[in-house]
């Protein structure tokens, strides 16, 4: 461990397109998931963000945390915006010669992404865009003050998802935004979290070189909406993973791959007692979190260990056609 | 010096996606609405032939439509898309950011009434729901209009002095969907009438920009103060794009166009694809003895305050035909506006508000001499209604 300080800088350049200097808050995990993907993006990089937390943090007149072309219009329109800088420069490079590689990657949290701005990524994942979409999720609409989104987990207390005497606050599962992503068909999609950088800035890279739509789910702890300590961001998202709540999988032209198999389980009581938005939950409650998260757990699983993908059913048939005596 | 070319019987909505074609236009993305379908599918099937080279994105709605104008506009690409009543109420908040952002979009309206009772046919409602967005709007009587203004408003758009989005109004049905006689431009000429795109401040790798900031109060104003100005200076843009226009191609246009209004005592004054019939009934009435001219609105946004004043301000009566109401507001907003512009003048017509021409009802010329004759008794006898309805069963 403590050699990382001499090769880490080896592998990870120094440079930060999303610049120091923003407002994010006190230990927030959001800030830091950006800084690590930005890392990723090359210099061609062309960033779209929705209206969020990011985006107000990085961009108050006349200030900017970005070092490359960025752009924010609206709410829930970013993968559109997306859509249209692609289409541009594949219009004018192919018009005009010139050097149309850009990259294009759409920056939203989970509000922008599985509530208000879904129909726009729908659209664009279905039509094919060659464009990087990150879903920084912080679980519910931070910016304007804690409100629920349908990326809330359950049980946590929110701002318009109370915990009272007649509500357990969220009352909703978590919706399972990269199942969705998934279910577009497109080359790339994968779940990554900041407390797993190189696993992060590796997925973040592929999701830029593969061609067409690409999608990953990051994970990103926050302080303040979470009602937890500001040094939490890391260790939370070692033990969202540990606890199995946040599997850490990628789906490669439909192949399932689990990055980390968890082996034996934290219980999901590690994770929920250091944030206040659970401290009201009973053991019973608790309980039922920790049978539903390993059923969902299990569920990943076995789609990473029975592939169904095309590629790999071709192989397995390959192989047991070589079995077969001539 | 201006330039002939052969007149053919072309759909308008046809002859829309042909001028946007002659335009060279690098992106279109829109999503299909009745009555603006055929300037799209037209759009899609050009692409599809290679007859226009250009990514024709068929996004799923107006909000991505405009919002994916936003993108590809802000990356440089010249950038098209048309769309109708719901699909401009759909678009909204996205106009304002297209203008605010000074990205040169160029969009045909093809006018549409607004739900509900559901109506795909045409009236004003859409264009005047989005009067406040910051657009130029420019509005055309016939398909000729039509295929000349695409051309005018991608110049008007992108010149530096405006870059400004341009919202092109064309009576959905009225005009969308008739054949007319046109006269397609001839594609060199608009060549060298169109200059290439220059956006100054594009997404570009290699002079990184940040765009579409958050303001605190402390600049807000000032932003929007700046947006206004410059919208109200476009005018003289608009001018001389269009004088510009016409010693090229020999039609001329201008911001309020007026007809057979010398020595006229009583004016009306209408806007889009109405005012031909209008004509007509003049002509008639004119032939009667009757003093009656017509005074046409072509540039809604920004109002020509000076010239309109200067068309009306020997008039006794004006009679404004507005075709949306504005619930329960002082009638139609086109004649509030005028109202608000005249108020004060030293010397100003007797104004009547009339509302008709609504969800696709046609005003014929017996109906608008039927307006004329209303409106020269109100303003006689004076009315304790805001405004006339014309043609309503009551």
């Amino acid at each position: 461990m403590e050699n990382y300080s001499v090769y880490v800088p080896r592998l990870l350049t120094k440079k930060n397109n999303f610049a120091p200097g923003h407002r994010a808050c006190i230990g927030c995990g959001e800030a830091l998931a950006v800084r690590m993907a930005a890392k990723a993006f090359p210099s061609n990089t062309i960033v779209v963000n929705a209206t969020g937390c990011m985006e107000i943090v990085a961009s108050q007149l006349p200030y900017s945390s970005w070092c490359l072309p960025w752009i924010h219009t609206l709410f829930e329109n970013t993968a559109a915006v997306a859509s249209g800088v692609e289409s541009a420069y594949k219009a004018m490079s192919r018009k005009r010669g010139g050097d149309g590689n850009v990259k294009v990657v759409s920056i939203a949290g989970d509000g922008g992404t599985t509530d208000i701005g879904l129909q726009a990524l729908s659209g664009a994942l279905e039509r094919g865009h060659d464009f990087l979409y990150l879903c920084f999720d912080n679980e519910a609409y931070m910016n304007t003050g804690i409100q629920r989104s349908s990326a809330t987990p359950y049980g946590a207390s929110t701002t318009t998802s109370p915990a009272g005497k007649k509500s357990i606050g969220q009352v909703t599962w978590k919706k399972n935004m990269p199942e969705i992503a998934a279910a577009h068909d497109i080359p790339y999609v994968a779940t990554a979290n900041p407390s797993y950088p190189f696993d992060f800035i590796e997925k973040v890279k592929k999701g830029l070189k593969v061609k067409g739509p690409a999608y990953i789910h990051v994970y990103s702890v926050c302080p303040t909406g979470w009602r937890c300590a500001t040094d939490l961001a890391v260790r939370l998202g070692k033990l969202a993973v540990e606890t199995g709540i946040f599997p850490l999988y990628e789906v490669e032209n439909g192949k399932y791959k689990m990055n980390l198999e968890i082996e034996k389980f934290r219980p999901v009581n590690d994770y929920l007692k250091l944030q206040g938005r659970f401290r009201h939950l009973s053991e019973d409650d608790i309980k039922w979190i920790q049978n539903r998260v390993k059923e969902e757990y299990a569920k990943v699983l076995e789609k990473a260990k029975n592939d169904r993908s095309p590629k790999r059913l071709a192989a397995k048939s390959k192989r047991s056609a070589e079995k077969i005596p001539a | 010096m201006a330039a002939k070319t052969a007149v053919e019987g072309i759909e308008v909505s046809i002859g829309i996606s042909e001028a946007v074609g002659l335009a060279d236009a690098d992106v279109i993305a829109a999503y299909p609405i009745t009555p603006q379908t055929h300037i799209v599918e037209h759009l899609a099937e050009m692409v599809a032939e290679g007859e226009l080279d250009a990514e024709f994105i068929p996004v799923e709605s107006e909000h991505s439509a405009m919002s994916a104008c936003l993108g590809s506009s802000a990356a440089g690409a010249r950038t098209f898309t048309a769309t109708a009543g719901q699909g401009l109420e759909l678009m909204h908040e996205v106009l304002y950011v297209a203008s605010s952002m000074q990205l040169p979009i160029v969009m045909a309206v093809a006018n549409r009434a607004l739900s509900s009772p559901l109506s795909v046919w045409g009236d004003h409602s859409d264009m005047m729901s989005v009067r406040d967005t910051g657009w130029i709007q420019i509005v055309v009587e016939n398909g000729q209009e039509a295929v000349d203004n695409i051309i005018c408003s991608f110049r008007i758009a992108e010149d530096k002095r405006v870059l400004l989005p341009v919202m092109m109004h064309v009576d959905g049905f009225y005009l969308t969907h008739v054949i007319e006689p046109i006269a397609l431009p001839d594609r060199e000429l608009v060549k060298k009438f169109l200059p290439p795109n220059r956006f100054p401040l594009p997404l570009n790798p290699d002079h990184p920009v940040t765009m579409g900031d958050f303001a605190p109060p402390v600049v807000y104003t000032e932003a929007k103060w700046a947006q206004e100005v410059n919208l109200r200076n476009s005018q003289k843009i608009i001018e001389e794009v269009w004088g510009e226009f016409h010693k090229v191609f020999g039609r001329k246009y201008s911001p309020v166009e007026k007809y057979r209004t010398d020595n006229a005592r009583v004016l009306l004054f209408t806007m889009g694809s109405f005012s031909e019939t209008a004509m007509e009934a003049v002509d008639k009435m004119q032939g009667e003895g009757r003093d009656i001219g017509l005074v046409r609105l072509r540039l809604w946004r920004p109002f020509p305050f000076a010239e309109f004043r200067e068309a009306v301000k020997d008039a006794d009566v004006l009679i404004v035909l507005d075709r949306a109401i504005s619930f329960g507001g002082p009638g139609g907003a086109v004649c509030s506006e005028i109202k608000a512009a005249l108020y004060d003048e030293p010397r100003k017509p007797k104004i009547v508000s009339i509302i008709g021409g609504l969800g696709g009802r046609d005003i014929t010329v017996a109906g608008f001499e039927e307006i004329i004759e209303r409106g020269i008794q109100v303003a006689a006898t004076g009315s304790k209604n805001e405004y006339e309805i014309y043609g309503v069963r009551e």
